[in-house]
């Protein structure tokens, strides 16, 4: 039975200077790549399919088998690309682990390119973080310069180029064939698939697209063995994870525990709710994933458990929201973002977003009736599974589960004429004197 | 299609003269990857970064290095939210008020710069007399940093834990010119200077700031009063080979 908390990837952060590369190889960094160069390409894929990791960007595909379907045969060059557009609402786990240990990711790219033998690979930052852009950008000219990239590294023979890019601001960009137009220098719209990205993805070349955390996982797995890490977790959802708790939580923060932990255990980590309040809903894993209320504190927060009370793990993105909170305004707020975000290729999301916000907006301001509930339903119903990629399905998300768990909220809407709530009690310093 | 050029590096940062060692950094940048037009989001911020925002001037440069149309180039620099067509201040603030930020502040943070820098979202407050440096504003969303909220960005460098108050403090700090640093990161560069880094150019500032902020450690923290650790953690192998690992 692991501990309580587990880690791995945050152990560094509380070092000084940790994202220097000097830092990082005094506890070992860069090991991973001699074990690696010493296993077969298809060697370093079964170790990491044997340990179970699954993507930590939200979808849970198998990271192996996602690497396992790239066709060697194929003469075309390969690609690694590390989606780090982290822009889920609610999602902050890859942005300090870029920040605070960079070459961890920079040793999983090596690692992970090695094995679908690219030679190329390249780090997609979204924009709007430039000391996190500052700290890879370092990583991976340092580690350049001490021969972990470039030619025949570690003289193993095995060559391989590493590209930062900065993406320009565009949610949509975190869509995996979204982010690949983005790279390739156009509007960030998804693409048809198939062909999918590992057949036909960057320049229609085969491609691998991993979330910076499962990349950032993978040398400790070549280090330590696939046995070790599916020595946590639970029994399809192996390994660490790092859970980011925010909002009306006593201490926010990010938490890295084996994945099945459950609310209830953070919570108590993070010194509960805060004080005087009660928890009302949360997210499991973003704003995309349908909401949980205090009935779910107990649900394992791994893949399983929380598909199974009808929600997803997503990015494990914890968004706390106490009694003070009028959900109607959360999830207006979340669907204008949706709106927004939209990259308008499709009409059920380019539409349809903009459809939930005119009915939510009148229900928020206490206009409407009780059968604008039945026809937001109905709207997300045009959208869910109609839409061309997960952004669609994901803004019907806050909708349906809101309806589902808070219906008498919405028609108080109405008794009331407007919004019961004061937004002045759900701040920061509510209830605080403001000192600043 | 000729590229614009201009030899006098002088004035290579006025709008409308792109300058010869700029058109070479946009061919720098397109040289960076295996098909050229993969640059076109990193050389639009290099043209932000020398102009200000996205000239018409730029989009041409941008399109005959790569051999696109300029309508192509255009449609792109439309999509992204990052790419300004109108100039921002030399401190580009953006108020997050996606919902978890916005319940926790995020909405009083944004009304008060509004009411305090008498604009609206994405304008250019006016320079006050005795004012050295220009703020502009505008609403972001969900910037990856929830655990600070309510979290409010200059020039996409983090100012953690905001309130009205602090923000008003900061955004009068910044007109007068004093020094203001990022709540985990360096001391603020201008909104030009920051385009520069998002191009690929590094401003040398990357050892400023923490590892990591008091939020991101909540858990680490908590770990090691435990004695907690991942199972025969590398850190505790850190140092040894790595002969024991299993196949």
């Amino acid at each position: 039975m692991a501990d309580t908390l587990t880690p791995v990837l945050t152990d560094t952060w509380d070092a000084e200077q940790g994202w220097k590369l000097a830092t990082y190889e005094a506890r070992g960094g860069y090991a991973a790549l001699d074990a690696a160069f010493a296993m077969s390409p298809d060697d370093v894929i079964t170790a990491v399919k044997d340990s179970g990791l699954r993507g930590r960007g939200g979808a849970g595909f198998p990271t192996g088998m996602k690497w396992s379907f790239i066709p060697q045969d194929n003469p075309k060059p390969k690609y690694l690309v590390v989606n780090a557009d982290e822009s889920e609402p609610g999602t902050c786990k890859d942005i300090p682990l870029m920040m605070g240990n960079p070459h961890v990711l920079v040793e999983g790219v090596i690692v992970s390119s090695y094995a679908i033998r690219a030679n190329k690979a390249f780090i997609y930052i979204r924009g709007e973080v430039v000391h996190v852009i500052r700290r890879v950008q370092a990583a991976v000219a340092d580690a350049y310069a001490a021969g972990h990239l470039g030619k025949d590294i570690h003289g193993s023979g095995y060559d391989l180029d590493v590209v930062v890019h900065a993406g320009a601001g565009a949610y949509i960009c975190g869509e995996e064939t979204a982010l690949l137009e983005g790279l390739e220098g156009r509007r960030g719209q998804p693409r048809l698939r198939p062909p999918f990205p590992a057949v036909a993805g960057l320049y229609a070349s085969p491609t691998v697209i991993n979330n910076v955390e499962s990349i950032a996982s993978v040398p400790a797995i070549v280090k330590n063995g696939a046995g070790w890490f599916a020595s946590m977790g639970t029994e399809k959802s192996k390994g660490h994870g790092i859970f980011s708790l925010s909002g009306h939580v006593t201490k926010p923060g990010q938490y890295e525990a084996p994945l099945g932990i459950t609310l209830r255990e953070l919570l108590d980590l993070a010194g509960g709710v805060r004080k005087g309040h009660q928890l009302k809903f949360w997210t499991p894993g973003g704003s995309s994933t349908p909401l949980f209320t205090d009935a779910h504190l107990d649900v394992p927060l791994d893949f399983e458990g929380v598909a199974g009370a009808g929600s997803m793990l997503g990015t494990r993105a914890l968004q706390i929201f106490d009694e003070t909170v009028c959900v109607v305004r959360a999830v207006l707020r979340w669907s204008e973002f949706y709106k927004h975000e939209s990259c308008g290729k499709c009409t059920p999301c380019r539409e349809g977003t903009w459809w939930l916000v005119q009915a939510l907006a009148r229900l928020e301001n206490g206009q409407g009736s009780e059968e604008d509930l039945d026809q937001l339903v109905d709207q997300c119903d045009n959208i869910l599974g109609r839409a061309f990629c997960a952004l669609g399905d994901g803004a019907t998300s806050p909708v349906t589960s809101s309806i589902e768990y808070f219906r008498d909220e919405y028609l108080a809407h109405l008794s009331h004429g407007g919004c019961p709530f004061d937004p002045a009690r759900s701040t920061a310093w509510a209830g605080q004197e403001v000192t600043a | 299609m000729s590229v614009p050029h201009d030899t006098n590096q002088a004035s290579a940062n006025q709008p409308g003269q792109l300058g010869d060692r700029t058109i070479g950094e946009l061919r720098e940048i397109a040289a960076r990857y295996p098909e050229p037009r993969s640059g076109l989001l990193p050389m639009l911020h290099l043209v932000q970064s020398v102009q200000g925002r996205i000239t018409p001037e730029g989009i041409e440069a941008c399109a005959a290095i790569l051999d696109i149309s300029a309508a192509e180039v255009s449609g792109v620099a439309t999509f992204y939210t990052m790419y300004k067509r109108h100039g921002v201040g030399d401190y580009h603030v953006g108020v997050c008020t996606n919902t978890l930020c916005a319940v926790m502040g995020g909405d009083a943070i944004f009304a008060r710069l509004k009411e305090h820098l008498d604009i609206g979202n994405d304008e250019v407050a006016a320079q006050r007399q005795g004012d050295s440096r220009t703020v502009s504003l505008e609403h972001i969303e969900c910037n990856a940093a929830c655990d600070y909220a309510p979290v409010v960005m200059v020039n996409w460098e983090f100012m953690d834990n905001q309130t009205p108050e602090s923000a008003v403090q900061m955004v009068e700090a910044l007109r007068a010119g004093h020094e203001v640093s990022s709540t985990r990161g360096p001391k603020l560069c201008t909104w030009r200077e920051a385009e520069r880094v998002l191009a690929g150019f590094p401003d040398g500032r990357v050892d400023e700031g923490p590892t990591a902020g008091p939020a991101s450690l909540a858990g680490l923290e908590i770990a090691r009063e435990q004695g907690w650790t991942a199972p025969g953690s590398p850190v505790d192998q850190a140092g040894e080979t790595t002969e024991s690992r299993e196949g």
